[in-house]
């Protein structure tokens, strides 16, 4: 049974700044309080200010957080370490990034257990394998016995959570555990977590952006801005009639709507792939590659059409985007653009084909090069393709901005000093300096939140209607592709499986994997998850 | 204070903003600056400013520090002082050299296996390797046996000897950039190597390299004064600062400040040019959160 926690007036400050402002909040035992925000809103800094950690930098300056009995701001650092991982647990958003590579999982799910003392080391095994049978792990008995590299990321996601529950803690603090996965895997980590935290009526905090992953999970969502409460009630009237505005905007951004439909059926083909075969490593005797990602792929993309690409990871939905781009010479087929075909490799196309098809990365962060600034990142394909210079290059580079819907004093910025959306709109605006036909997106949205992402899904469906570009838009999101796609490609595997037109996606049936992407996208209300499970149990096991 | 400045030709003076990069020098920056410019300056001008050359001789030998002679005399009876100060040529002239040429060198060959093909990455990786594996001493001597001893000569051996290192660290470096998200779009852009090297990868590792040119010499230093110590390095009468202890070892048994001397100039220099560098606001210090 899990313990009260009771937050009064909890406040945690960086230098000046002030990240979390006064929040109070209760949460009942045996029931999970959602936070949820934006990234800097403050929610991981009051997650952890409930372990009575606060990250480096950061001070908790005041208030008092009360879990059972215990006051925990006031303990002194021994008396900390006894409540943590013992009393208060904590699941981290990355758990690829939260096992120790070079020792083996059961070893690392039994230490808390070892080092709080709760019980001997064999019975802490057997209780590990209880607890992974109960999150539904294949092999149970013996998955513990391999290294975090040889399972898959929502397995390893399910590892830690049975790493946080092995001391049986009052409190378990669940950090963005399956922002990270695709939809799929979401679904059966979220799965497991729900039923491990209603069997053991534990108290839980759950931290997250997405309001239709917390309207699985919690029984109270805690909306945040700026470290500042906006809103607090009970999961279904708050989803119902929210009473705040940043509320509405946040599950207005949660329902993506579909953006303007651009008539292309009458324009020229513009990308023709077919037969197209790929993959890494070297080439065997028949010209194939050691491992084939791609195989047979066909698709055709019209001028100012916008195909979505969707499977879940390893499908090779972003080869296929490589290949398109030249990064990757195929083993088959042919890609042609605009009539002509491509070279396989980058260096013996053109220029000018070069310039007509440009790529857009998910990761904004290692997409702009840290130590340009804006504006040189800006014009560098403006230099490089038109020989802009001087006043032309300046007024240029201000349009895109303005295009992107960016201040212009970013220009002197460097990426360090620009929010995550703001990187992608930087990433868009080069791409679209170079005046492209066909823009590759590679997850664009996938990295940011909600309502940024809305922002950016926004203006890509504007651009398109302004400018007359094409994307081949690759994403694990269904919602996401559907808003702003014409068709959509299912892949699996490194095959085609099927191409829905947009007028056919409310109508069935479609592919069997489709449709299970399709089911697998959580909705925005409460007890979705369960009448999943009682659709098709058969999934869960 | 401005000719302090310019003598610092290490700081990047080609990039329009080195001004303002100064201005981000902490308090251990600038004193770490002051020191490499005192001994710039005082192997530029030095000689000329001294009333005594430190060839002329005739003092008591193992002088203490006095009126006369501020940092005693040596072995000889010269002057202790006019020593240092020319050695200072020698010393701060050969060994930043090497060390800008062995740096210099090896960044680039490793930027351009970085942005090479693989083949070309491990020819020239091997070619390196099999450098390294001769050992430095021993190639400085195969060096001045097949060429004399003179100051070109010196500066050539020690930066081959210590390109391999440079290279080595600059590849593992510029290999991790190489495949980052921002360098494959200037490749899709169409973007010719040298721009992928000098503009994409170059400025992402300068600092990690900055911080290796500054413990690179310190070897140098070490490398000289050992040469120096064999008598294979800088000829007599002139003397670099590691000639200059190994002279004058003889007075560590009378506690002379003759041996004491260059080994604090020594350690003087590499001191400061290693608090320059840490405060060389690079991409490490950005990501740190300083702006």
């Amino acid at each position: 049974m899990g313990s009260p926690v009771v937050v009064d007036n909890l406040t945690v400050t960086a230098g000046s700044a002030t990240l979390v402002d006064a929040l109070s909040f209760t949460i009942r035992p045996g029931e999970v309080l959602a936070l949820i925000g934006e990234s800097g809103s403050g929610k991981t800094t009051t997650a952890l200010a409930l372990m009575g950690y606060a990250r480096r930098g950061c001070r908790i300056s005041g208030g008092t957080v009360r879990i059972g009995d215990v006051e925990v701001l006031s303990l002194n650092a021994r008396q900390l370490r006894a409540v943590r991982g013992r009393t208060v647990a904590y699941v981290a958003q990355s758990a690829a990034a939260s096992f120790d590579p070079s020792r083996s999982i059961l070893d690392q799910v039994v230490e808390p257990a070892c080092l709080h003392g709760t019980s001997r080391r064999a019975e802490a095994e057997l209780k590990a394998i209880a607890l992974f049978r109960e999150l539904a792990l294949p092999e149970p008995e013996t998955i513990g016995q391999r290294y975090p590299h040889q399972v898959s990321g929502g397995q390893l996601q399910r590892l830690m959570a049975a790493m946080a529950l092995i001391t049986d803690p009052d409190v378990v603090i669940l950090d963005e555990p399956t922002t990270a996965l695709d939809v799929t895997t979401q679904v059966e980590v979220l799965r497991a977590f729900k039923r491990v935290v209603r069997e053991r009526q534990v108290t839980g905090v759950y931290v997250s952006h997405d309001l239709a992953v917390v309207a699985q999970m919690a029984d109270h969502i805690l909306v945040l801005r700026d470290g500042r409460m906006q809103e607090l009630a009970a999961t279904e009237p708050l989803l119902a009639t929210p009473q705040n505005e940043y509320t509405k905007s946040l599950l207005a951004a949660a329902r993506p709507k579909p953006r303007n439909v651009v008539e292309a059926s009458n324009a020229d083909l513009l990308l023709r792939v077919r037969g197209l075969s790929a993959g890494y490593g070297p080439r065997t005797s028949q010209g194939l590659a050691s491992t084939m990602i791609l195989e047979n792929i066909d698709l055709d993309l019209k001028r100012g059409q916008a195909i979505g690409v969707i499977g879940e990871s390893g499908s090779g939905k972003t080869t296929l985007a490589r290949v398109v781009a030249g990064l990757l010479a195929p083993c088959a087929g042919t890609v042609e653009f605009d009539g002509h075909p491509l070279e396989p490799a980058l260096e013996r196309r053109s220029r000018e084909e070069l310039r007509r098809i440009q790529i857009v990365f998910q990761s904004a962060d290692t997409a702009l090069n840290p130590s340009h600034t804006v504006e040189r990142i800006l014009a560098r394909p403006l230099q490089f393709y038109k020989g802009l210079q001087g006043e032309a290059l300046r007024a240029r580079i201000d349009e895109l901005l303005d295009l992107v819907k960016l201040p212009r004093i970013l220009a002197d910025r460097l990426p360090s000093g620009l929010s995550g959306g703001q990187k992608q709109r930087v990433s868009l605006a080069r791409a679209l300096a170079a005046e492209p036909e066909l823009i590759l997106c590679d997850e664009v949205t996938s990295a940011l939140d909600t309502v940024v992402a809305a922002a950016v899904l926004d203006l890509m469906a504007e651009l398109r209607r302004a400018l007359g570009v094409s994307y081949l838009f690759i994403s694990h999101d269904l919602h996401t592709v559907r808003a702003v796609c014409d068709e959509i490609v299912v892949m699996r595997h490194g095959r085609k499986l099927a191409q829905v037109a947009r007028a056919d996606y409310e109508r069935g049936p479609h592919h069997p994997y489709y449709e299970e992407l399709a089911r697998a996208v959580p909705e925005l209300r409460r007890g979705w998850l369960d009448e999943l499970d009682r659709q098709a149990p058969a999934v869960a096991a | 204070m401005a000719s302090i400045t310019t003598s610092a030709a290490f700081v990047r003076t080609s990039s329009p903003s080195w001004l303002t990069r100064l201005s981000h020098f902490g308090v251990s920056g600038w004193i770490g600056l002051a020191i490499v410019a005192f001994w710039a300056l005082a192997a530029i001008f030095g000689p000329a400013l001294l009333s005594r050359t430190g060839a002329a001789g005739g003092g008591a030998v193992f002088g203490p520090m006095s009126a006369a002679h501020w940092l005693g005399t040596d072995y000889l009876g010269r002057d202790m002082l006019a020593r240092v100060i020319e050695g200072a040529r020698y010393t701060v002239g050969v060994a930043f050299i090497a060390t800008l040429l062995a740096s210099g060198t090896g960044t680039l060959l490793a930027l351009f296996a970085a942005a090479s093909s693989r083949w070309t990455d491990g020819a020239l990786s091997r070619t390196l390797d099999t450098l390294t594996s001769i050992p430095s001493k021993m190639f400085a001597l195969l060096m001045v046996a097949g060429f004399g001893s003179s100051v070109p000569m010196l500066i050539t051996t020690a930066a081959i000897i210590y390109v391999p290192g440079a290279f080595r660290m600059a590849r593992a470096l510029a290999i991790n950039i190489n495949a980052l998200d921002y360098v494959i779009v200037a490749r899709t852009r169409g973007e010719g190597k040298g721009y992928v090297m000098l503009r994409e990868i170059l400025p992402n590792i300068a600092g990690p390299m900055l911080a290796d040119l500054g413990l690179r010499f310190v070897y140098v230093v070490l490398l000289l004064a050992s040469m120096s110590f064999l008598g294979l390095g800088v000829q007599p009468p002139a003397a670099d600062w590691g000639s200059l202890v190994r002279e004058n070892i003889g007075a560590l048994a009378v506690g002379g400040a003759s041996v004491i001397a260059p080994s604090v100039a020594i350690a003087s220099l590499t001191i400061a040019v290693n608090l320059v560098i840490d405060n060389l606001p690079g991409r490490v210090a950005r990501e740190r959160g300083a702006r």
